[in-house]
């Protein structure tokens, strides 16, 4: 716990030391040139002021080396700020293979969130230490944002795709998270709990779980419950696409693109099955927005993440034409 | 310590006629064409917003006193910031300078008699008037709890407040704006008496030029992205709700795609408002003319190129953000240029203390830091941390509050005297100028470090760790609204029993202070000739001064 008035926020993950250099960085420069335009402010007052009621200053109307000197000095400060912070951004946005993947869905107004195994918690995280975590979200109403300050991460969580992001716990503890972006009217009581646990002792958090289920074996059920058994066959023979070996790879589409078939793909296909269409089939899949819950949308893909290592059908859909009426 | 006020003969009388007493009576006022006149009609409905928004930032910093907010539902708390940012943005700041002290005093500085069409002014007027009963409506029949940025799909789908109304009352205010704009761009090329060259312009036209060119292009965009908002909730249409095949950052997009821009609606006329200042206090020629007027304009012009970057975390590419980040770090040149240039006015000036020169220096001060601090937003790898907390609400109330309304009120100050041929008592004036400093740094500034620590904006109820700050902000908050009270109270004060100003009580260079305090209904009794530079007052001997410093007065030119 912190102190009564904590001036920074603690350092809990691989982003936060390299966040706060950055910042002492920038406080440095602007310090200096809040400082440097004061004190010039103070000093010309003082030294200039008024000596008698009616008289003037010196006329100077400008001077273009000055006027060159302070556009074209502190520039290189500017780009130095921009490159360093644009570093950074990258290394934010380049998550790394390794990642234990959960699952988080906003909605109004808290958070429920998914374990790799299946273990649902609901506005608390447990995260091991030094364990590259990516978190894959989506939103069930509004825009929400999930974001701890000691960590440093933040990411909008927006209806209608995936947002994920990622971040490495380097100190066992337990910090705020907040939903960060305003979505009506309980958003301040949004937020709960990041707990950052020894890898041995999330282990046994996690065996000590009663269990909500495995999201594969649901997902499977899902999958012929919302009979997507009829179409999607695994030999690649049904109206739609098999899904052997389908997450990861590069999908070829009927407009002649590829696109890589990850969370966000297979999300919208479920949701809006026309947008993309795979090559040699027709657009003929109904739409199941409404009828399948985020949560449901997550173990369908975990579901379908498992058949990634099964061997992809050799030609699929050879019965119908690759031309569509779309 | 210096003042200007031995330049009052106190024998000055007030001038038999001028626009306030041309004519009489209710019709007189409403049916006016007259600029000066539709100025004051502005400036009473502006205040009215500004103390209805400075009403809800009230009620926000009690409540904030205490984690676990006590005072206020959730609900209600979420509505008072929605309701305060809406009053305060586009009810006061942005018409604030433009249609109060730029209708005033553009026409007479630059020597025409009235706006190029003054009937259109007045029709801005009503415009504003329909726009803000909108809002107002919306307001007293459950309020509007959307934040100011209507970020769909809550706006458009999920709030339960009088979203509808108050869409509808911006899109209106919207066109109110867009004619302003439109007036002072034809008036400022047509209009110009002779002798009055765009390089002997002042400061506060070009900036208003400058702001014209955001309202006519930007506005309309914010106002049809609105009325699409309004037109998904109320038809249920879909553009930004992905249940309905929509977009919710293609809202994000286009919003910002005007309110950034109009970020700089708030802050370039208030800059304007310095550049006169602060030659006129200091006595000498504004220090880099042509860099300053062309800064106003390369700000207008980049501001346009830089809306994403309040869309950092909502997924956008990273190849774009990276872009928008460095364009966005662009915008620092042309606002350092500016800085720099009113900081080397002082030197070698004859500065006086007048309360215009103070709100001059502590806007110099005050958009220092919330220059700087932007620099922190712009950049990627800081915004992910910084972006939708309390650093950002520290920032922008120091460019929108700290900037903008120290302009505006320095600019009050400045031109009280001409608007109402009297002045303000001017030792109150310097304490509430320094009580409103004092109070607004005690505001704001703990915020930057509430939001570096993590503390989101928006949140009605914070975890304990934060309340140290909360409580100065909260103090500061009270400081200042006694500074902005002050000024309500003498100024009102004044216009009856304030001392008789003259013509040029500073003395001043422009136009607008060669005549009567208050101004004729037709400006001049002739056509001026300007045959002077800008800010000159090296060579304009009927301003009464002594020649510069150490050199003989230079020969006049001799006009009247």
């Amino acid at each position: 716990m912190q102190s009564q008035m904590p001036l920074y926020p603690e350092q809990a993950s691989n982003f936060a030391p390299q966040v706060d250099n950055l910042v002492y960085f920038m406080i440095a420069v602007c310090v200096f040139f809040a400082v440097v335009i004061c004190a010039a402010v103070i000093y010309f007052i003082f030294r200039y002021q008024r000596k008698a009621p009616d008289e003037i200053g010196v006329a100077i109307h400008g001077d273009l080396r000055l006027e060159i000197a302070w556009i074209v000095l502190p520039f290189p400060l500017l780009l130095v700020m921009f490159g360093w912070g644009a570093a950074i951004y990258v290394d934010y946005r380049h998550t790394p293979t390794d990642t234990l993947d959960v699952y988080v869905i906003g909605k109004q107004w808290m958070w429920k969130l998914q374990q790799p195994d299946g273990r649902k918690e609901i506005n608390e995280l447990h995260v091991p230490v030094g364990r590259n975590v990516r978190l894959i979200m989506g939103s069930e109403d509004v825009i929400h944002d999930f974001s701890v300050p000691s960590f440093r991460v933040k990411m909008d969580v927006v209806p209608g795709h995936y947002n994920t992001m990622w971040f490495r716990p380097t100190k066992v503890g337990k910090y705020h998270f907040f939903c960060s972006q305003y979505c009506g009217t309980d958003h301040a009581v949004m937020g709960g709990w990041v707990t950052v646990m020894e890898p041995d002792e999330y282990a046994k958090w996690l065996s000590g779980s009663s269990g909500s289920g495995d999201p594969v074996a649901i997902g499977q059920k899902l999958y012929s419950e919302l009979a997507c058994n009829t179409c999607h066959l695994p030999d690649g023979k049904g109206r739609g696409p098999s899904y052997n070996g389908a997450y990861g790879s590069q999908v070829k589409l009927a407009d002649g693109s590829t696109v890589l078939a990850d969370d966000n793909y297979i999300r919208e296909s479920i949701l809006q099955p026309n947008a993309k269409i795979v090559a040699g089939y027709l657009p003929v899949m109904p739409s199941f927005q409404g009828l399948v819950t985020e949560e449901q949308i997550v173990d369908l893909t975990a579901y379908i993440k498992s058949l990634k290592d099964q061997p992809p059908p050799a030609k699929p859909g050879a019965a119908v034409p690759a031309t569509g009426n779309k | 310590m210096a003042t200007t006020e031995l330049h009052v003969p106190s024998g000055e009388k007030m001038p038999r006629e001028h626009y306030l007493n041309a004519t009489y009576g209710i019709r007189s006022w409403l049916l006016t064409t007259d600029h000066k006149r539709i100025a004051m009609l502005y400036l009473i409905s502006v205040t009215f917003f500004f103390f209805v928004g400075g009403l809800f930032a009230s009620l926000i910093r009690i409540h904030l006193l205490t984690p676990g907010g006590y005072l206020v539902t959730p609900e209600t708390y979420n509505k008072l910031f929605t309701m305060h940012g809406v009053a305060m943005i586009f009810f006061f700041l942005i018409p604030s300078i433009p249609a109060v002290l730029g209708n005033f005093v553009i026409p007479i500085m630059i020597g025409a008699k009235d706006l190029a069409f003054p009937k259109i002014n007045l029709l801005s007027w009503y415009i504003y008037l329909v726009g803000g009963a909108f809002v107002l409506y919306s307001f007293a029949t459950g309020g509007l709890d959307t934040g100011w940025t209507f970020y769909t799909p809550l706006s458009s789908i999920y709030s339960n407040s009088a979203v509808t109304p108050a869409v509808i009352g911006i899109f209106i205010n919207g066109f109110s704006s867009i004619l302003t704009g439109l007036n002072f761009i034809v008036t400022v090329h047509t209009m110009r008496a002779p002798g009055m060259t765009w390089m002997r312009l002042p400061l506060f036209v070009w900036a208003h030029y400058a702001t014209s060119i955001i309202f006519v292009l930007g506005t309309p965009v914010i106002a049809i992205t609105l009325l699409l908002a309004g037109l998904e909730r109320m038809f249920h249409l879909g553009f930004f709700n992905p249940a309905y095949g929509g977009d919710p950052i293609l809202f994000q997009h286009l919003f910002w795609f005007y309110s950034h821009p109009a970020v700089y609606i708030m802050i370039l006329p208030a800059m304007g408002v310095i550049s006169e200042i602060i030659p006129t206090f200091a006595r000498k020629p504004i220090f880099g003319y042509d860099f300053i007027a062309a800064s106003s304009i390369g700000i207008a012009v980049i501001g346009f190129i830089v809306w994403a970057h309040h869309m950092f975390l909502t997924g956008q590419s990273t190849y774009s953000a990276v872009a928008f980040s460095f364009l966005t770090f662009l915008v620092a040149v042309p606002s350092a240029v500016k800085v720099f240039n009113w900081t080397s006015t002082l030197y070698k000036g004859s500065i006086a203390f007048d309360t215009p020169m103070l709100y001059g220096l502590g806007f110099i001060g005050l958009f220092t830091i919330g220059g700087l601090t932007g620099l922190f937003l712009a950049c990627l790898g800081l915004d992910i941390h910084l972006h939708d907390t309390y650093f950002v609400v520290a920032h922008f109330h120091y460019i929108m509050v700290g900037g903008a309304i120290m302009g505006y009120l320095g600019g009050i100050h400045y031109w009280w005297p001409k608007i109402t041929g009297r002045l303000y008592p001017e030792f109150l004036a310097r304490i509430a100028a320094i009580v409103l400093f004092v109070g607004f740094n005690l505001t704001f500034f703990p915020q930057f470090i509430l939001g570096y620590l993590g503390m989101p904006r928006r949140y009605h109820d914070y975890p304990p760790e934060y309340q140290v700050l909360n409580v100065m902000s909260t103090a500061g908050a009270s400081i200042l609204a006694l500074g902005y009270l002050l000024p309500m109270i003498y100024l009102t004060w004044s216009m009856r029993y304030g001392k008789v100003a003259g013509k040029n009580p500073w003395p001043a260079t422009g136009l607008e202070w060669t005549t009567d305090s208050p101004p004729l209904t037709e400006n001049f009794v002739e056509t001026p000739v300007v045959d002077w530079e800008v800010y000159d007052f090296e060579h304009r001997p009927e301003l009464g001064l002594r020649g510069a410093i150490g050199k003989k007065p230079l020969p006049t030119h001799g006009d009247d």
